[in-house]
């Protein structure tokens, strides 16, 4: 098992950037085999986390997005419904004991028993995340489980607490090696406590200078330092300003990336205002920083 | 449930865990045993006597909200001295937490004055005959405006608030639930169904979506010019929120500030007081727009997803920009299924919405209602079971005109002939 140290060195190693409050969130939800629960801004890279988990374990990302809607059926496990039918209709017609008039019957019983095998179980990420076949632990990423409803929250319990799966014509289903379970939340609604309860809990912040200097230098090596400094400094001013949504990393990159394949020497205003686009999703923002705005934070001393 | 780790070393340090967990609760964080316990098996793991490590350690396992973080790191520097070096928490820059006075206090005493105030034997009643008093009572407190109300008055206000009925208007969620007829086909069922018959399809089952009831939030003003009604409303919004669960409130005037857990206290009178403890600014300026913008940014994400209807209330004075009110009106009705704004004063004899933010704010509200008596309450909850699910449609105050540019206002006359309707938008 990774000390601290090195755990943060090797997320690095793979271009993601942590503080030490999250190296010990980290740190701890492996030790202590406790899903993470990120909730922060979108953009921040609380989904990059779970993959470059799976990218450091060396293991599988299993991945469920979540929307208002989704039941069990997608989430975990469901039968394979035309599957079923036809091999009733076929057991039927192999002078298996019609039982048609005697529901409940020994042979009524049987035919029912013969249908809910493995074989007719469709996996989904769940149940996969726990499937004792695997070789290894994956990472189970259920991104945005604010956009499902409540009632899939009270689901999600048995699964985090236990790392089983119930299946009533089956049985219980328990994970041979627990997942690395991430949860993120954009906050577009608040999360049950029970469930919180359960993970260890981690607000990502946008990054600090330093850290997005230093995602920037790994994720776009072709940017000159100067104009990297610019680049990222400009950004940080911008998170400062009152606009619908500020930009994230991920963001800062593709301005970044941008500004490199333009070939600009100098960041001006109106290389900025050419590319605010990338930065800024809402035509009302872009409006607002447009012009007097960009040119003031350009201005402003680093 | 240690696990084996090395943890709880040294009692000092055991019992410091518990009193801290104690005291993170006695501050309203959702500390368990749980969580405890985590923290105790956390400590196997990291050094317990550099202060930093302490510090992430109990961060990363008993804080499970953003907004605790300023707390939680009072209460840590006070335990264990600091969070010790490293970068500032994200709390640094999060709202700081708001003075605690005791507003129950003033707001008892003003509305002790006020009360006074109306019971002034001066503005005693006409005399009426014994009978047609009682009759006619009833009848005239349903129209009676809250503002000229004596405290008893208000007081059967209160209690007849308690028999409103209202039911929040539907929308289909995404979730399925069986149904008889209409829907796509219940696969599930039906092959349960046709294994019991051995392989026969005997009938088809189906679903369909679920019915919700969508969730309603509140923006009330309780500013100065608001001050009549501002009790008399929050009685009001108590017994709104002890029915209708998805209930979030906000009260705002110059601050904006979050209401609803106190109002789900189920004792009303426990229930206000607490809320006025938590409101800084009671009877106060305005700055409608600078408390839209506030809610915007901090909760409209989170509470107006799932279609909601916004209730704003207040009279409409802004002291702030009447035209930043607009734009955040703009963005709100952006974001909301529909927006009711009620408006005491739109009541009163001769209202005409002139203050500029209340025209500024016009054309982005769907419903514009008064709430200043009993019968305005009734008129609202109906109104409430009521609202259509296709967003913006019907009786469009002023959002469907103002697209038209034409600012179509149709404010009630409140002196109507009797029997007919009076805040008909419908027309």
């Amino acid at each position: 098992m990774l000390s601290r140290e090195a755990l943060t060195q090797q997320l690095a190693a793979r271009g993601y950037i942590v503080d030490d409050a999250l190296a010990m969130s980290v740190f701890l939800a492996l030790r202590m085999q406790r899903p993470l629960f990120l909730e922060g801004a979108p953009g921040v890279g609380k989904t990059l986390l779970a993959r470059v988990l799976a990218e450091l374990f060396d293991t599988r990302l299993i991945r469920l997005q979540c929307y208002e809607g989704l039941d069990i059926s997608q989430a975990a496990y469901e039968w394979n419904y035309p599957r079923q039918l036809l091999a009733l209709q076929a057991h039927a017609r192999a002078g298996g004991a019609a039982p048609s008039e005697r529901p409940g019957t020994a042979a009524g019983l049987e035919a029912t028993d013969e249908l809910y095998r493995e074989a007719f179980l469709l996996k989904r990420p769940l149940l996969q995340a726990i499937d004792a076949a695997a070789e290894r632990a994956p990472v189970l990423l259920i991104d945005e489980i604010d956009r499902a409803d409540e009632e899939f929250e009270s689901f999600l319990l048995e699964l985090l607490g236990d790392f089983q799966i119930t299946i009533p014509e089956l049985g219980t289903l328990t994970a041979k090696h627990r997942p690395i379970v991430v949860l993120t939340s954009n906050r577009t609604r608040d999360v049950h406590d029970a469930l919180k309860r359960r993970c260890l809990y981690h607000w990502i912040d946008y990054p600090t200078l330093a850290t997005e200097l230093e995602i920037v230098r790994r994720k776009v090596p072709g940017l000159a330092e100067h104009l990297r400094r610019r680049v990222v400094a400009f950004v940080q001013r911008l998170r400062r300003e009152e606009l619908t949504k500020l930009p994230g990393v991920a963001e800062t990159v593709d301005w970044a990336e941008a500004i490199s394949h333009i070939g600009a020497a100098v960041l001006d205003p109106p290389t900025v205002d050419a590319t605010l686009g990338l930065l800024l999703k809402y035509h009302d923002d872009i409006e607002r920083v447009r012009g007097p705005v960009v040119a003031q934070l350009l201005a402003e001393p680093a | 449930m240690t696990g084996g780790s090395p943890a709880g070393r040294g009692d000092g340090l055991g019992h410091d865990i518990v009193g801290f967990a104690r005291a993170l609760r006695g501050a309203g964080l959702p500390v368990g045993v749980e969580q405890t316990e985590a923290f105790a098996q956390a400590l196997g793991w990291v050094d317990p006597l550099v202060r930093r490590e302490l510090y992430l350690a109990a961060r990363a396992t008993l804080v499970s909200r953003r907004e605790d973080l300023a707390v939680f790191d009072e209460l840590f520097a006070r335990f264990f001295g600091g969070p010790g070096p490293g970068r500032p928490s994200a709390a640094a820059h999060a709202t700081p937490l708001a003075p605690r006075h005791d507003r129950s206090e003033f707001f008892r005493t003003a509305l002790v004055a006020y009360m006074a105030e109306r019971v002034d034997p001066s503005a005693r009643e006409v005399e009426v005959p014994e009978d047609r008093k009682a009759a006619s009572g009833a009848e005239l407190l349903q129209r009676k405006d809250f503002g000229d109300c004596t405290a008893a008055e208000l007081d059967a206000i209160a209690r007849a608030m308690r028999e409103l009925r209202f039911e929040m208007t539907l929308r289909y969620s995404r979730r399925l639930i069986r149904a008889r007829r209409k829907g796509r086909l219940d696969l599930p069922r039906i092959v349960r169904d046709a294994a019991r018959r051995g392989g026969t399809v005997a009938a088809l089952a189906r679903r369909c979506r679920k019915l919700r009831r969508r969730p309603l939030v509140v923006l009330a003003d309780i500013s100065g010019s608001m001050e009549l009604y501002s009790r008399i409303l929050l009685q009001f919004l108590h017994g709104v929120t002890q029915r209708h669960a998805r209930t979030e409130t906000f009260v705002f005037g110059t601050r904006l500030t979050r209401i609803t857990s106190q109002l789900q206290i189920r004792n009303v009178d426990a229930a206000l007081d607490h809320a006025s403890r938590e409101i800084v600014d009671f009877a106060g300026g305005t700055r409608i727009g600078d408390c839209l913008r506030a809610f915007d940014r901090q909760y409209a994400r989170r509470v107006l997803g799932r279609g909601a209807v916004v209730l704003v209330i207040s009279d409409g004075w802004e002291t702030g920009d009447p035209a930043r009110l607009g734009a955040e009106m703009r963005r709100l009705a952006e974001r909301a299924h529909r927006i009711v704004w009620l408006n005491p004063l739109l009541g009163r004899a001769g209202y005409e919405p002139h203050a500029r933010g209340m025209a500024a704010a016009l054309a982005h509200v769907d419903d514009f209602l008064p709430i200043n008596d009993l019968r305005s309450l009734h008129e609202l909850a109906a109104r409430l079971g009521q609202i259509p699910r296709r967003k913006g449609q019907g009786s469009g105050a002023g959002r469907a005109s103002a697209r038209r540019n034409t600012p179509a206002l149709r404010a009630p006359c409140p002196h109507a002939p009797p029997g007919a309707p009076r805040s008909s938008h419908e027309a």
